[in-house]
């Protein structure tokens, strides 16, 4: 406790032994980004923390990746932007890592760069059939529907089919099914972009299969999103009683883990009161456990398309350390479809210069302090330069799990800053050397106030239909409204 | 500019004139000026807006309370901010920053502790709060408050990212004795799905706005969990101690 007070006054007396200010850059504006942000901003007086990212809008995943049925989750907003109209802080939209800035001129710009920008890109199955047209990974039907401008044209065909099979069954997965089975009418008064919301009352789609490869007591998703799923007005829930019967190692899991035992109390009562017989047109939506996708099948009408899923049944089997995973037992099964939505897993994406490793999908790190590889060699770190968020940990957690990650990286920075001022630092151009930089490349990025004007021009257009907002879903409206 | 956050159309002068009443209007604004003016020239602007509430309030409930024999002018600031969980959650209501909005709830709250007539004070119980470095902050607050709410007027770093919604796990504490644990009401499922979900869970978890002060938590003591250097992802929590 008084080792933590003693390194917070060394934090702050940076300034007394410094008489430069501390350039800070943050490349991506989610969560990571903004927590990041602000706890540099708390924990050093002299911190000017420069926010980068390559969308003209910010807050990542709260605005592109939570449903727009929640709200409530996107009330931290509200924070993020106290934080970016700081007057030690500055947001800089439509930069790009790699194309705008590479990562070596942020670290000749910046005493310290934090990488933050998440996962842009998806786990892939790696099974025969995954490039067949209808198959979309859930990343690009969120960003679809969220209205991201990357995916304004994905065009989802919903009008082709009565079902849609999602792999996975986690909370991305829960609200797919969501959105894709939930009265248009509801989705009309939410922020959802309006090319999703037209596709969506048009939609064909009254079934909806969730499909994991283990057991209900190892759902990845979580009670308050099952609880919403199951409480939807006219939607029938199938999930068959053999799949719930527990072993004595499910037992033990559910015994330890209270996220478990809730979420598999409510599947275990939505399967008791049990689907009526389905009125004719009310909408499904079925919880498959042990099955594993083998391959896509591929339509004989409409060459190219997907037509179903051919799955093995699976067991869970003993790997030592406590641990079980989905084997198959030769034993296969069919589901027919016309739309597959892969809910499996987000991936980062490697930038020049920055160590990656490949098969976790993360920057190698200790404890947000970058490693020069893979080899796990704690004494070789690269200076100056941290990881926080997805882009630190894996695509995991929810939004309060970067508020943890980002004290861990600002611990760390903060640590190294310390045995820094020891010696004597140099100053750095920082914001003014980004921005005489930005210049030279003709890089119209967008201010924290240009978003303002975005932010309220959607909800100017969003009060015309009785929505929260109505999103400029395409980078030439952004930039546009952006520049006026 | 001192930018004041989402409403920058009002000046604090401004909300100064409309909560001090009459007479005492002169004292309370000189006060208030310069009390925010020390507070600026300290440097640091941040977390401005709850030091600058707590520098506004101070004064003018004060005076207010003078003023006011009836109802403690605590509830100028404090049950406004009250009404909010009173709401739907559909709104989206900013709870720090609307404190310089909606003077007409000013006047709802008002009137309705103004009908109080004839001595029914506002209660204060005594509050604890043990921050993560295991330092503890004595509290007086209201009936009625939430213990974010109580912590964000006191300066107590407690997170409140959805601001009381219960769409998030960020104001969790721990109520640290079982048989003050004991005198809350039970959680409601939207709690509990929160609480699955909060860093360091144990058997007296509870989510800070959904603990509102009554008298019987007279005494009460709360601490904020430390964040954990190998906390997990993903939903996991780490078995309760």
């Amino acid at each position: 406790m008084a080792i933590f007070q003693a390194r917070t006054w060394l934090c702050r007396s940076f300034s007394t032994l410094s008489s430069h200010p501390l350039h800070v850059c943050v490349v991506g504006s989610g969560p990571a980004g903004f927590y990041t942000a602000e706890k540099m901003l708390k924990a050093h007086q002299e911190a000017e923390v420069d926010i980068i990212d390559r969308l003209p809008t910010p807050f990542g995943l709260v605005r592109s990746g939570v449903a727009p049925d929640h709200p409530e989750t996107k009330i931290v907003i509200n924070q993020f932007s106290r934080v970016a109209r700081h007057d030690r802080c500055s947001f800089f939209g439509n930069v790009t890592l790699g194309s705008s800035v590479s990562l070596l001129e942020l670290r000749e710009l910046y005493h310290v760069v934090v990488l933050a920008y998440g996962a842009e890109s998806d786990r892939e199955l790696g099974i025969p059939g995954e490039d067949l047209v209808g198959i979309h990974s859930a990343r690009e039907f969120v960003w679809w529907y969220n209205g991201h401008p990357d995916c304004k044209n994905l065009d989802p065909d919903l009008k082709n089919t009565d079902t849609a099979v999602i792999l996975g069954q986690g909370n991305v997965a829960l609200d797919i099914a969501r959105i894709l089975l939930r009265p248009a009418t509801e989705l009309a008064t939410t922020d959802i972009a309006s090319h999703a919301l037209a596709a969506l009352e048009e939609s064909s789609i009254r079934k909806v299969y969730l499909v994991g490869r283990r057991g209900p007591v190892q759902a990845a998703c979580t009670a308050k999103e099952l609880r919403e799923v199951l409480g939807i007005k006219d939607l029938c829930i199938h999930l068959q009683e053999a799949d719930l019967l527990k072993t004595p190692k499910d037992e033990e899991e559910i015994k330890n883990n209270r996220i478990q035992r809730r979420v598999y109390e409510l599947l275990s009562k939505a399967a008791t009161t049990g689907p009526s017989h389905p009125r004719s047109g009310q909408r499904e939506l079925h919880f498959v456990f042990f099955r594993k996708p083998d391959r896509f099948l591929e339509s004989d009408e409409k060459r190219g398309h997907v037509s179903g899923v051919h799955f093995e049944k699976t067991v869970l089997k003993d790997v030592g350390d406590g641990k079980r995973i989905a084997v198959g037992t030769g034993k296969f099964e069919d589901l027919e479809c016309g739309m597959v939505l892969k809910s499996i897993g987000y991936k980062s994406v490697p930038v020049d210069g920055l160590p990656f490793d490949h098969q976790k999908g993360v920057v190698p790190n200790i404890r947000g302090r970058v490693l020069h590889d893979t080899s796990g060699d704690p004494t070789l770190l690269e200076e100056g330069l941290y990881v926080c968020g997805w882009l630190k940990r894996g695509p995991t957690g929810i939004i309060a799990t970067n508020l943890y990650c980002a004290e861990e990286t600002v611990v760390s920075i903060s640590e190294d800053l310390n045995l820094l001022a020891s010696k004597a630092s140099l100053p750095k151009p920082g914001r003014e050397g980004l921005l005489h930089l930005l210049d030279n490349r003709n890089v119209k990025f967008v201010q924290f106030s240009a978003w303002e004007k975005i932010d309220s021009t959607e909800t100017m257009l969003g009060s015309l239909k009785n929505k929260p907002r109505d999103k400029l879903t395409t980078w030439e409206e952004l930039l546009k409204v952006a520049r006026e | 500019m001192l930018g004041l956050g989402p409403c920058n159309d009002s000046s604090p002068m401004d909300n100064v004139l409309l909560l001090g009443p009459g007479a005492s209007r002169t004292r309370v604004l000189v006060r208030a000026t310069i009390m925010l003016l020390s507070k600026v020239s300290r440097g640091g602007l941040w977390n401005w807006n709850w030091m600058l509430l707590r520098q506004l309030s101070t004064p003018i409930t004060r005076a207010g309370y003078i003023q006011r024999p009836y109802g403690y002018s605590y509830s100028y600031s404090y049950s406004y901010s009250y009404t909010h969980y009173l709401q739907p959650l559909t709104e989206t209501k900013v709870v720090r920053g609307s404190i310089f909005q909606k003077r007409h709830h000013f006047s709802t709250t008002t009137t309705s502790n103004a009908s109080k007539e004839g001595g029914e004070k506002k209660e204060l119980i005594s509050v604890t709060f043990v921050d993560k470095d295991g330092v503890e902050k004595h509290l007086r607050v209201p009936i009625g408050m939430s213990m974010l709410e109580a912590a964000h007027e006191n300066d107590i770093e407690l997170e409140g990212a959805c601001e009381g919604s219960l769409a998030c796990s960020t104001c969790h504490v721990i109520v640290k004795d079982m048989e003050y644990y004991n005198k809350l009401e039970e959680p409601t499922d939207e709690e509990n799905d929160m609480l699955d979900l909060a860093f360091g869970l144990t058997e007296t978890s509870r989510l800070g706005c959904q603990v509102i002060a009554k008298p019987e938590l007279d005494g009460i003591r709360l601490a904020i969990p430390a964040a954990t250097r190998n906390f997990a992802v993903d939903g996991y929590v780490p078995k309760p101690h």
